[in-house]
């Protein structure tokens, strides 16, 4: 019978399927931090249980760390207090950390897959709700609660129901000026946030197939914004060359032996999903997101709605409550919001790609007198290759700040925090009321897009003369 | 954990769609390392004035005297949408929430009330709507039997779908560590047929 991808990879990690028990499945790959580990170590310790494969598990710290300092307390005490735990937990259980300042640390969904401990084929978890970038490499990749970290570590298993599956068909040129980022905003404004709950969703089609591995982990990433349990990508040429000699992915027969076995996990051509969307990329704007939602987001050169709009009066008094606390009125024009920050960051967009990107409309131009604008690379290795390639200097030559890798201001756990009425044009991928500080109004955009928002003071069409 | 069978208590209208993990427990209080002492800041920038955990907000619904005491949360599509954090559901249990009444849950967040114990239910988006009407109007008492897989209001009643192994899980308190733990030579078993790169 034909198989989608999420199939294949559901089958090979099946363990039991037991009637009256939720199937149990095989993880290949976990991945920790600071946050959302504590308690499940110390539930471990309370019970005497101990880690089953503590070799597949890796820790790095990304949440809580400084973008300004290498120093372990430059956070604060709770988040020094927080990282030191993580780094005397995995002494004490023997599993392998990229500690603050080490060559590997980075934001853990970017040192995954630059790292090769990210592969194609395997089942990838971590205590992260955007743990669906890993899907980029076809593989089943999703987030987890503590208490599922927990029975990780103990049984290297978890429990899981079998999710519906969803086929979003991308095809067509995207317009100059276009990324991953718009791509994954329009299919999230299409479907809502909650549109893929209950369904594991496989992006596919000739745009998504001419997409970097960056960009595909762009889109993936964002899967969980529309509810999606995880998103995938099938491998592909793409894929393996990214992966080929990587720190920890497969060497010599190895390798070969890997390729051969990734080349299978693809859909068949006559898979049936449970639902399908196509999107024409060639129709594809720039995106901005005007409200508290992912979901709620148009295209740059539209308006901002107003409650009437929309048909449901659920999404009218959501509309009419995102316009009060993002300080916007219906009707006017996304070119018109001015921003006085700007985050060029997180497990979204902060990859080297994303960063070209957006240097390559920052260069020669000045970061306007009313903005603050920060570039938080997603990992040490990323930092230093923007070094290389010049990029940092960019940055710094249009007047942003160059900061330190970590998840930074994306959830603001650290000290890079919007204060009350600040407004953000941001790379990251979630929008909520307070995420990047109480009383703070972000809108997520594209590397793109933020850079040019950066220089111009407002949200602009980077498609238009003005900027490209 | 403890089992959960039956339970009777009074209902928080919380009539708002798509509430995030990052409004039911903001980030600034994840960096505890304990499992405890997270019901205090539930909701907390709606809690709050100035999110100062000593300026009540008193227009916030949860801080209204008729609501005090309440144990099952009504809400709309989308609940819990947003971070994995456990702490959100940590944040809801402690404060008093055994049960979750919404038309839809994000998944992560829901798996993560079953393993510690709070019962999400799913009901259609007419019975919300009449359950709104109801618990906006007056304090409205819900008597939950997991058993029978019934909410009893005063003069009707609510089937609600949950899977096997939850319900099971939640009845008898079962820690799905230890049961899978029953399961190692299937585990061992299948390790053994792995690739060696994988």
């Amino acid at each position: 019978m034909a198989s989608t991808l999420y199939e294949k990879l559901w089958q090979r990690h099946l363990i039991e399927d037991k009637a009256g028990e939720t199937p149990l499945i095989y993880v290949d790959r976990h991945l920790i931090h600071e946050v959302t580990s504590p308690q499940a170590f110390a539930n471990l310790r309370f019970l005497n249980r101990t880690i089953r494969h503590p070799e597949r598990t890796i820790a790095t710290m990304d949440h809580n760390t400084s973008t300004r300092s290498l120093a372990i307390d430059a956070a604060g005490p709770e988040a020094a207090n927080q990282l030191r735990t993580l780094a005397k937990n995995c002494q004490d259980f023997d599993i392998e950390i990229f500690p603050i300042g080490h060559q590997n640390q980075g934001i853990v969904h970017v040192i995954g897959p630059e790292l090769g401990l990210t592969l194609p084929g395997t089942v990838i978890v971590c205590g992260d709700s955007h743990t669906a970038t890993h899907g980029a490499f076809g593989a089943l990749a999703f987030g987890i609660g503590t208490s599922e970290v927990e029975h990780v570590f103990a049984t290297q298993t978890l429990r899981q129901t079998k999710a519906k599956t969803m086929k979003i068909e991308v095809t067509g040129q995207l317009p100059n000026g276009i990324s991953a980022k718009d791509i994954i905003l329009s299919i999230i404004g299409v479907t809502g946030s909650a549109g893929a709950t209950g369904y594991v969703v496989e992006y596919c089609g000739d745009t998504i197939r001419s997409l970097s591995m960056e960009q595909r982990m762009t889109i993936c990433n964002m899967s969980i914004e529309f509810g999606a349990k995880a998103g995938l990508i099938a491998p592909d040429e793409t894929t393996f060359n990214y992966l080929a000699n990587r720190a920890y992915s497969p060497k010599g027969q190895l390798w070969q032996q890997a390729v051969n076995d990734w080349r299978t996990f693809s859909s068949d051509a006559d898979a049936q999903f449970d639902k399908v969307i196509q999107l024409d990329a060639t129709k594809i704007k720039a995106q901005v997101t005007w409200g508290t939602t992912p979901g709620q987001v148009t295209a740059i050169n539209n308006n901002v709605p107003a409650p009437t709009d929309f048909e449901h009066p659920v999404d009218q008094h959501s509309c009419a409550k995102a316009l009060a606390y993002m300080g916007l009125t219906a009707g006017m024009k996304i070119t018109d919001i001015h921003v006085n920050k700007v985050f060029i960051g997180s497990c979204t967009n902060s990859r080297i790609e994303d960063l070209r990107a957006a240097a390559a409309i920052a260069k020669g131009k000045k970061v306007a007198d009313t903005v603050s604008a920060i570039v938080v690379p997603g990992s040490h290795r990323v930092k230093q290759q923007a070094e290389q390639e010049g990029l940092a200097q960019i940055f710094i030559d249009a007047g942003f700040e160059w900061r330190l890798p970590g998840c930074s201001m994306c959830l603001g756990m650290n000290d890079d925090k919007l204060a009350a009425g600040d407004r953000c044009a941001s790379t990251s991928n979630r929008n909520f009321e307070g995420r990047q500080g109480r009383g703070s109004r972000t809108h997520l955009v594209s590397p793109e897009m933020a850079a040019a928002a950066a220089i111009a003071g407002h949200f602009v069409d980077i498609s238009a003369a003005e900027i490209a | 954990m403890d089992n959960f069978t039956q339970h009777q208590g009074l209902v928080l209208p919380l009539d708002i769609a798509n509430v995030d993990t990052d409004q039911i427990i903001p980030k600034q209080f994840l960096q505890k390392t304990e499992r405890v002492g997270f019901g205090q800041y539930l909701f907390n920038d709606w809690r709050y004035l100035n999110g100062d955990i000593t300026q009540v907000n008193s227009q916030f619904i949860l801080n209204q005297p008729i609501y005090q005491g309440a144990s099952i949360l009504l809400t709309r599509e989308n609940f819990g949408c947003g971070s994995s954090r456990e702490h959100a559901p940590w944040a809801l249990q402690e404060y008093g929430f055994k049960v979750i009444i919404g038309t839809s849950f994000a998944d992560i967040f829901y798996q993560n009330c079953i393993n510690i114990g709070v019962l999400p239910i799913t009901l259609t988006e007419a019975e919300i709507n009449q359950l709104f009407t109801q618990a906006l109007h007056q304090p409205l008492t819900l008597a939950v039997d997991l058993p029978k897989q019934l909410i009893n209001c005063s003069d009707t009643s609510y089937t609600f779908e949950l899977a096997e192994f939850h319900k099971y899980c939640l009845e008898h308190g079962i820690d799905s560590i230890d049961w899978t733990l029953t399961k190692l030579d299937k585990i061992i078993a299948f390790e053994q047929q792995l690739p060696a790169w994988q």
